[in-house]
């Protein structure tokens, strides 16, 4: 079978998967749904010849999913069943079917298997697949681009994820201030 | 939160050595083969959180305690940015690769690619200190529900 | 129609937002439409050959032949960058998984129609 047979194949069971995460009623089901999407996406990865990323997001995956239980175990697992807004439902599965019939069109152009570096020569993929042993010794293109080449982003990258670490201690921690001062 | 069952124990006993060795040797064979230091940082995170879970809080908190893995988080972060300004120190442009041009090992084997696993190693640590942070902050907090139905919140830990 | 499909994920993650009432639905629904932006982005590094052993990743063994691997190599550079974007939605989600328990504190329930008053 060819690659875009698997693609479709893979991207209509993830389809299905996060379909089933969005419209079902018990919490604790729609985190599990979750689960099979990001196993979906990785699978995916593996086929796109990209072993790098399949590691990482099924790590990445694992620990998102103990998250999202710890924090919908403990507390109210069904949802409530308030009144719904038609108008704002209509509206919105209009918006949402407009936006997919665009989307459908204006991807005409994008052919699948045909990058920018088969059809630039100047692209500095390029530069890196050919110069990539030879100017920094390592023999994975990926390591050399985040470390090297572009290790710019990656402090970003570490940067950012400072940050909403922080973040999310400063939230959580002035609840204890709170019930020691009194409330 | 209580452990778990002596069996989840006795296998968590056993197994934590595997994945720590896993983690370790994803991070450090980052520049031949697929992994690197995002892979190995999250696999090692994945490795405490399993253990809190087994074992209860109390002996999670004793053994990597708060203020470590805050520290750890820090020292990370300031062991890339100390690699980034040797390179304009010795290269001339931030982040430069100065290790690979003055003392080049040879290709394929553990001890090439310059400064790329110093970079590797400290990427790790911070990513997995920074996620376990992040599950000690979320499983400390516990909603107890009063019997007047009003619900209040307990901290099980010291503050500072 | 593989690009669509992957639009067509991106949307479900929108429709999740706009218009569940539970705080944490809203929050699957952004992590929907993070995995379908990854996933596009490297989809568009991809380089098509004439079957399977004629596409390879970007790393080189002691047995690969240079001019060779020139040709067969998918794209790097998707793939360096969603290697960080992956990590950073973690953090991302984290800190808003934060937010949803201290709502939870505040307000005694998920339920976004019943937080009206939104004081410090």
């Amino acid at each position: 079978m060819g690659i875009e047979l698997i693609m479709i194949i893979i991207l209509i069971f993830i389809l299905l998967g996060a379909i089933i995460a969005v419209e079902i009623k018990d919490l604790l089901s729609a985190v599990i749904s979750i689960g099979v999407v990001g196993f979906g996406i990785s699978i995916a990865f593996l086929f796109l010849q990209a072993p790098d990323l399949a590691i990482v997001q099924i790590a990445v995956e694992t620990v998102l999913l103990v998250l999202l239980i710890r924090a919908t175990i403990r507390r109210d697992v069904k949802s409530t069943h308030s009144h719904i807004n038609w108008a704002g439902l209509i509206c919105v599965v209009v918006l949402c079917l407009a936006l997919i019939g665009f989307g459908f069109f204006a991807m005409q152009e994008l052919k699948f298997g045909e990058p920018a570096i088969s059809k630039i020569q100047a692209a500095p993929s390029n530069h890196y697949l050919k110069e990539g042993l030879s100017e920094t010794g390592s023999a994975n293109i990926v390591t050399s681009v985040i470390l090297d080449y572009r290790a710019y982003d990656t402090l970003g990258e570490a940067t950012v994820l400072f940050t909403a670490i922080i973040g999310a201690l400063a939230i959580l921690r002035g609840i204890a201030r709170k019930q020691k001062g009194g409330k | 939160m209580n452990g778990m069952s002596p069996i989840v124990q006795t296998v968590a006993r056993f197994v934590k050595v595997f994945i720590l060795l896993y983690g370790i040797y994803l991070t450090l064979i980052g520049h031949l083969t697929p992994g690197g230091g995002f892979a190995g940082g999250v696999v090692i995170a994945s490795l405490y959180i399993m253990l809190t879970l087994a074992y209860g809080k109390k002996f999670a908190l004793k053994f990597f305690p708060r203020r470590l893995a805050g520290s750890l988080d820090s020292v990370g972060a300031l062991i890339f940015l100390v690699v980034a300004c040797l390179g304009f120190g010795f290269g001339g442009i931030f982040f430069a690769n100065f290790l690979e041009k003055s003392y080049p090992g040879a290709e394929f084997s553990l001890l090439s690619a310059g400064t790329i696993p110093i970079s590797n190693i400290a990427i790790c640590i911070k990513v997995a200190s920074s996620l376990f942070l992040v599950f000690i902050i979320m499983a400390v907090a516990r909603i107890i529900d009063k019997k007047d139905g009003s619900k209040e919140f307990k901290q099980d830990e010291e503050e500072e | 129609m593989i690009f669509p499909l992957c639009f067509a994920l991106f949307v479900v993650g929108l429709y999740c937002v706009l218009t569940k009432k539970n705080v944490i639905k809203i929050v699957i629904g952004l992590t929907i439409m993070e995995y379908s932006v990854n996933l596009f982005l490297v989809l568009l590094g991809y380089k098509k050959g004439a079957s399977f052993s004629d596409v390879q990743a970007p790393i080189i063994e002691p047995v690969t032949n240079l001019d060779d691997f020139f040709m067969k190599a998918v794209d790097p550079l998707p793939q360096a960058m969603v290697l960080t974007s992956i990590v950073i939605g973690l953090g991302v989600t984290a800190l808003a998984i934060a937010i949803c328990i201290r709502l939870y504190q505040r307000y005694g329930t998920f339920d976004i129609s019943k937080m009206r008053r939104l004081k410090g």
